[in-house]
């Protein structure tokens, strides 16, 4: 029987890439999925919106663990082999969109319509108008909720232990189950989230201080 | 010539009937000052002769575009006709400087340098040559409003809307603005004003049309409008105003 030293540290610390590779491709994807979406629902069709609404909705009632046991499994019955970081990539993805989608739509929608009145009187057109006028506004409102999203979906990428995706969670378990020292390996997957997860959250509460000393100035 | 031509505009919001055929011609380097209660249709008109609202029905020709639907159509109008807002609506993550550049460059597909002497010219216009770097929460109500003039002038429209745009401001600083609208009747700009300012629309309009309940009630040159209200209805505005 091994003992918790320094290799079986390593060796979670090593896992700490797949974290983050996982945390990457949710957020990019994500977000990516996500601005499409929040631009959805304040297009002009009513059809637009509503199908959008309903898709973010679906999501955000799902958990995610269902979500990432329908994305492993579901391919296998068509005869499909998928790797554990792609079904798990796939699931995190779809259900950051759905999030991240909710908090740039009321960021956007927070910015007063006046604002695309002179946009619109200047005659920019709809397109000049959101990347000169809407987005650099929405934007800055929304960053500390995003940054804060982003601080979830390094948490959640722990979900993807449960179909054996080898992150830090995997890890600590693994070496739990070799060495006895459950205490010793999940204290050390915990010091690991805390130190990636900490600086993030500080960094979205100084953005969203810094958002409303501006908005007090005005 | 014409520069603003309305033939019997209406318009409702659902069962209200704001405007009830509303004609009106101004020529150019005309300027012409819309009076009247608050709720008689003043900025709807206002808003109609740009494309902000749409007509029911009527016609509108301003600066020889005739008005459109077609987004591209009504970009080309909106071109030609800058307006100016009670509330300024300064786009607040831009400098006084970018907010006036933005359209230049993005609409007119104008040079960043050239752009950007033309915003100097325009801030020196309106009296603030030295805040092309200020953000609008740095500047006063009065400057941010300025700021907004400045905005339109330098897309160099064929005419100029402008909609309360001092009934936001504190008294002292009304002066400003108002003195840089005059500044620009005297060089000869083609200008609309919805106001509550009497004394100014006396001295600076060549016109006045005083608006109720969304027909235009009386109009006349200002001096006459003025000094010899016919309707009772203005004699009666007039004195409420005044007093
Ligand atoms: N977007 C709108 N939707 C519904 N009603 C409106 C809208 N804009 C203006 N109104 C109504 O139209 C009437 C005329 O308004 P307005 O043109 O602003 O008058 P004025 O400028 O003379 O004060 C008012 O009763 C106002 O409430």
């Amino acid at each position: 029987m091994r003992t918790f030293g320094s290799p079986e540290f390593l060796f979670i610390v090593y896992a700490l890439r797949w974290t983050l590779s996982l945390t990457v491709l949710a957020f990019v994807g994500g977000g990516i999925m996500g601005i499409v979406l929040a631009l959805l629902r304040i297009a002009r069709s009513r059809t637009l919106r509503t199908i959008t609404s309903f898709y973010m909705q679906v999501i955000q009632g799902l958990p995610l663990l269902v979500l990432l046991f329908l994305c492993y499994y579901a391919p296998s019955l068509f005869g499909i082999e998928i790797a554990a970081l792609t079904a798990a990539a796939i699931a995190l993805t779809i259900n950051s969109s759905a999030f991240l989608g909710a908090i740039w739509e009321s960021a956007l929608r927070a910015i007063p319509k006046a604002q695309w009145e002179s946009a619109d009187a200047l005659a920019l057109t709809p397109y000049k108008t959101l990347r000169f006028v809407i987005a650099p506004q929405a934007i800055r409102l929304a960053l500390p909720s995003t940054v804060g999203f982003l601080v979830q979906i390094i948490k959640q990428t722990s979900l993807a232990s449960i179909i054996g995706f080898i992150e830090i969670t995997r890890a600590g378990q693994l070496v739990s189950n070799a060495t006895f020292e459950p205490l010793k390996a999940f204290l050390s997957v915990a010091a690991l989230y805390f130190a990636v997860c900490f600086p993030l959250t500080q960094f979205s509460l100084w953005l969203e201080r810094r958002t409303a000393r501006r908005g007090a100035g005005t | 010539m014409s520069v603003v031509v309305a033939k019997n505009i209406r318009k409702s919001f659902g069962a209200l009937e704001v405007l009830k055929g509303v004609s009106l011609t101004v020529e150019g380097g005309e300027v012409v000052a819309l009076i009247g209660r608050s709720g008689s249709g003043k900025s709807t008109f206002l808003r109609c002769l740009n494309g902000l609202e749409s007509v029911d029905s009527g016609e509108i020709e301003v600066a020889g575009h005739g008005m459109s639907r077609k987004p591209a159509e009504l970009r080309q109008l909106r071109r030609d006709v800058g307006i100016v807002f009670q509330s300024y609506n300064l786009f607040p993550h831009l400098t006084a400087g970018e907010n006036i550049m933005l359209a230049p460059v993005q609409v007119k597909c104008m040079g960043k340098d050239a752009a950007r002497a033309e915003a100097k010219r325009c801030l020196a216009l309106v009296g603030l040559g030295d805040r092309f770097e200020a953000y609008p929460d740095m500047l006063s109500g009065g400057q941010q409003q300025r700021v907004a003039i400045a905005r339109s002038l330098a897309m160099q429209p064929k005419v100029m809307l402008f909609d309360e745009v001092t009934s936001a401001l504190d008294p002292e600083l009304t002066g400003e603005v108002l003195a840089v609208i005059e500044n620009l009747a005297r060089d000869g700009m083609t200008m609309l004003l919805v106001t509550h300012e009497m004394g100014f629309a006396r001295r600076v309009a060549n016109r006045t049309i005083f608006m109720k309940d969304g027909v235009i009630h009386e109009e006349g040159p200002s001096a006459e409008f003025f000094s010899a209200p016919k309707t009772p209805e203005l004699q009666a505005f007039l004195r409420s105003e005044v007093g």
